[in-house]
């Protein structure tokens, strides 16, 4: 197993060895030559088909497959391909992934609108399907061509891993030496459902095969953007507004041009460059530059503390219409006929990224112009290459695109506009023939964040005499995200904003008349999907105030769930599991347990908290956190629960210390001294355990990551009676709410 | 002015200024890219070295400070990735996204170089100068018992 980085750009094609390609243009099979693939295979023509592989089977018996996903930590890199490899019965120790070229056309993610688009934990929810179909086709050709060879009928052979094999004659091709004679149908074969592996013939699947950039990643050789050396190259900084839609007014680079090293100074309608022979140079210039800003931002003048209020205000007036995202039976009916009504309120402060990689991208312009080349992590291949054709005024087939791995992405880098490529792109414009690494401080990726939106949500929930739950109101102000991060992806969901939407439901709890709505309120704060996008602050209402519900009729929080969820096996199945795990009933001494349950996306999530609060400093001690997840099937079964993990910590930042505040429309933190991320003193004991369902896979890399901050609250109430309505849920407030 | 030091077993020397952090120097001047740039500000350990055998955050000394000293980097930590903390690192799946993970192994091999059999609470209490966003901490202590353990 290895990965062919080098493939992806320049073929060697001195090969002349015949192999032969799968395109999915039009299921089109293709004789090529060995070696072209990747980047060149778009124009690869034979009989006029243009045809694009995701799989080539060169006579060496080596099987390039094609990874059409981001790698950042998730796993897909392998996790995609193996996909593939598993229907094609391929020896995986001959299998090389190539990063798939950015053509959305192919390599697009049919789960995610057709984008190439690393995002919403899709992978492989998305590619599943036909990864396995297009392996499945590729090794009945095989098969077909072997049969024919050999004169016997097709049923009688099976395949091996890389052989297929006549078990009565005792002969065996290899796959390579089929590929040396292979002839392929006109069209691609039928692969019928049925003739697909079961789970129990799988050998690549559910077997916990390294991660292929796994060895990379423990001996430094691994390559993110930020590594990239090239000759003569030139590092970049840049000063960015401090607050979205300003602009440069005057600038006083004096000082900054006396440093030495500093090539030249750019000014930038959003900011100004700086470029230099060496980084430091550049980050001293960067500093030593005096900058007036106009005051033209929407945001100048917009404090967070009072932002929550405001969103308050608007969540609770129900004369305010929103727009729907959830709307079943008739709420309003409902709650007039209600025999009691609750409601409560909750909010969620702006959160940050913190990837670890700070933002970064090297580039290169030709000295004539007209073309460039990048090297970047992204979460959308294609949006890179778009932005950077966009900021040259060129044509996107003139941006040649290296895609690295990502140093964390977490949503960050799955904006339209790349604006942290764009930088680069700008700047190598200005020294043209010179490549320029532009690398962001960390400062500067905290300052020119884009973050999880500040929201207020407003709850309300009806019973009627019996006793039971039959109205749920679920009202969501805060600044939109789609619109923000990708107008184009907003205009395809038909103006709704499903980053900050998702989550807002009740469902799948059956109560029989609901209603969630979205109030956008839009402070001109940079906003951006963050791990968990909508569901981490929806969900902290939701299931917070769900324990609250089941406080105030006096059941227990989980067999107060239980009974809304009678008729959803698997959301039964994951709490059961987590209540055994959690020895639920248990009282504890001093200590509280708290809930979460989920459907994230088809994936159901079930979290337990354990905690206790000391009161004279407020801080909350999470001692154990116990998640039970089932994604169906499990491709990866040990990523699955390192993601899970690793959603769980995430999770717990979010919930217990990370805060972005603004003040006068400018953010206030700066480093990992103000934005506090868990270290490993802060984690908890973590248990995980997958329950094991035959379904289609579903998303990993976020599900886990919203029902931590409810879990905890809820462990809080229980633990003191008290209430935290607040993510973060710091000391500060904690304190205050133990006092009133 | 040339300033020389041992960098993994080899002696360098470079033209910086002598206030250049040690970490520039290593990824950008000598092309050492395994050593991480996280914060700058000593806060989150991306870019731990070892200087004279011992752990240090390469973002906040300088390369005067280094002068005839020895350092080494994830790079210059075994010839084939075979140190034992590595070894376990892969055994354990710890990396995701990766990008703190150099800064995490130098780390992890300084405390095992100078206790051999740590505690919980001391591996706890080593590691907590390095930040990894992708939360694989569960897995960092698992690697380092199995490191010391199997070392
Ligand atoms: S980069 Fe040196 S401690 Fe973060
Ligand atoms: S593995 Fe991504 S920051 Fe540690």
């Amino acid at each position: 197993m290895a990965i062919d980085s080098k493939k992806t750009r320049q073929s060697k094609s001195s090969v002349t060895r015949r192999s032969f390609m799968v395109g999915v243009a039009g299921l089109t099979f293709s004789l090529v030559e060995a070696g072209r693939i990747g980047a060149s295979a778009t124009t690869v023509r034979n009989k006029n088909i243009t045809v694009t592989p995701w799989v080539a089977i060169s006579t060496d018996g080596s099987v390039h497959i094609m990874s059409p996903a981001a790698e950042m930590g998730q796993g897909s890199l392998t996790s995609l391909p193996l996909i593939l490899a598993e229907e094609l019965d391929a020896d995986w120790t001959k299998v090389k992934i190539v990063p798939a070229p950015p053509i959305q056309a192919i390599y697009g993610n049919p789960g995610f609108g057709g984008m190439m688009y690393t995002a919403g934990s899709a992978a492989v929810r998305g590619y599943y399907k036909p990864l396995r179909l297009f392996g499945a086709q590729v090794r009945r050709v095989l098969i077909e061509n072997a049969a024919k060879k050999w004169g016997v009928p097709v049923e009688e052979l099976t395949t091996e891993p890389g052989v297929v094999i006549h078990a009565r004659s005792g002969r065996r091709f290899g796959y390579g030496e089929i590929a040396a004679f292979a002839e392929l149908p006109a069209k691609a074969p039928d692969i019928k459902d049925s003739e697909l592996k079961k789970p129990g013939e799988f050998r690549l699947i559910g077997k916990d095969v390294m991660r292929v950039e796994l060895p990379s990643k423990v001996d430094g050789t691994a390559q993110y953007s930020i590594d990239v050396q090239l000759p003569r190259m030139l590092y970049g900084a840049i000063t960015r507004a401090p607050v979205e839609g300003s602009s440069l007014q005057r600038v006083d680079d004096a000082a900054a041009q006396r440093i030495r090293g500093v090539i030249k100074l750019v000014s930038l309608p959003h900011g100004v460059g700086v470029i230099a022979e060496t980084p430091e140079a550049a980050f001293a210039a960067k500093e030593a530059l005096k900058i007036t800003w106009s005051r033209d931002g929407k945001a100048w003048g917009f404090s967070s503390e009072k932002g929550i209020e405001v969103n308050a205000v608007i969540a609770r007036n129900l004369a305010q219409p929103g727009v729907d995202w959830e709307k079943v039976g008739d709420a309003a009916a409902a709650f007039q006929q209600a025999d009691s009504v609750y409601s409560a309120e909750y909010h969620c402060d702006y959160a940050y990224h913190a990837q670890m990689e700070p933002l970064n991208a090297v580039a290169l312009v030709p000295t004539s112009g007209g073309a460039a080349e990048i090297w970047c992590g992204t979460q959308s291949q294609f949006m890179a290459v778009e932005a950077t054709a966009k900021a040259l005024g060129i044509t996107p087939d003139k941006v040649k695109l290296h895609d690295m791995l990502l140093g964390g992405g977490f949503g960050r880098r799955g904006h339209r506009d790349e604006e942290f490529i764009v930088d680069a792109v700008l700047l190598a414009n200005e020294t043209r023939g010179r490549p320029v690494k532009t690398m962001w401080t960390r400062e500067d990726d905290v300052r020119n964040g884009r973050f999880r939106p500040l929201t207020a949500h407003f709850l309300r929930a009806g019973f009627d005499k019996s006793g039971k739950l039959v109205a749920w109101h679920h009202r969501h102000a805060g600044d939109g995200i789609t619109a923000f991060q990708d107008p184009v992806f907003f205009e395809m969901a038909k103006r709704r904003d499903v980053i900050a939407m998702r989550g807002m439901e009740a469902s799948p709890y059956e109560i029989p008349n609901r209603h969630g709505e979205f109030l956008q309120n839009d402070s001109g704060i940079r906003t951006s999907a963050l791990r968990g996008v909508g569901v981490g602050p929806n969900k902290f209402a939701v299931e917070a105030f769900i324990d609250e519900l089941a406080a105030k009729r006096g059941i227990d929080p989980v067999v107060f769930r239980l009974d809304l969820l009678k008729n959803v096996p698997r959301a039964r199945a994951v709490v059961d599991k987590v209540t055994q795990m959690s020895d639920w009933r248990r009282k504890r001494n001093g200590r509280g347990l708290g809930f979460a349950y989920m459907d994230y996306t088809g994936t159901h999530v079930a979290t337990v908290a354990e905690v206790t609060v000391n009161p004279k400093d407020g801080e909350i001690r999470v001692h154990d956190i116990w998640t039970a997840l089932d994604c169906g099937i499990a491709v990866q079964p040990d990523n699955v629960v390192a993601q899970t993990e690793s959603c769980i910590v995430y999770g717990l930042g979010l919930a217990l210390s990370e805060r972005i505040t603004v003040a006068n429309g400018e953010v206030q933190e700066s480093n990992f001294y103000d934005y506090q991320v868990p270290r490993m003193r802060d984690i908890p004991d973590i248990h995980v355990e997958l329950v094991a369902t035959p379904n289609n896979p579903t998303g990993v890399g976020q599900m886990a990551t919203p029902g931590v901050a409810p879990a905890i609250s809820n462990a809080v109430a229980a633990a003191t009676g008290v209430r935290l309505r607040h993510m973060p849920m710091t000391p500060e407030r904690v304190l205050r709410a133990l006092k009133t | 002015m040339a300033i020389a030091f041992d960098l993994n077993g080899k002696r360098v020397s470079i033209e910086v200024l002598p206030d250049t952090r040690l970490l520039w120097a290593i990824r950008e001047h000598l092309k050492l890219t395994g050593t991480k740039f996280g914060c700058g500000a000593g806060l989150c350990g991306a870019c731990t070295v070892h200087v004279d055998g011992s752990r240090a955050f390469s973002c906040q000394i300088t390369v005067q400070e280094v002068a005839g000293k020895s350092v080494t980097t994830i790079e210059g930590l075994s010839p084939q990735g075979q140190h034992p903390v590595q070894k376990a690192w892969l055994a354990e799946n710890v990396p995701q996204c990766g990008y703190c993970q150099s800064g995490q192994i130098m780390a992890a091999a300084d405390l095992l170089a100078k206790n051999r059999r740590p505690s919980r609470a001391e591996i706890v209490e080593h590691m907590s100068t390095n930040i990894c966003r992708c939360g694989t901490y569960p897995r960092i202590v698992r690697a380092i018992e199995r490191a010391a353990r199997e070392g």
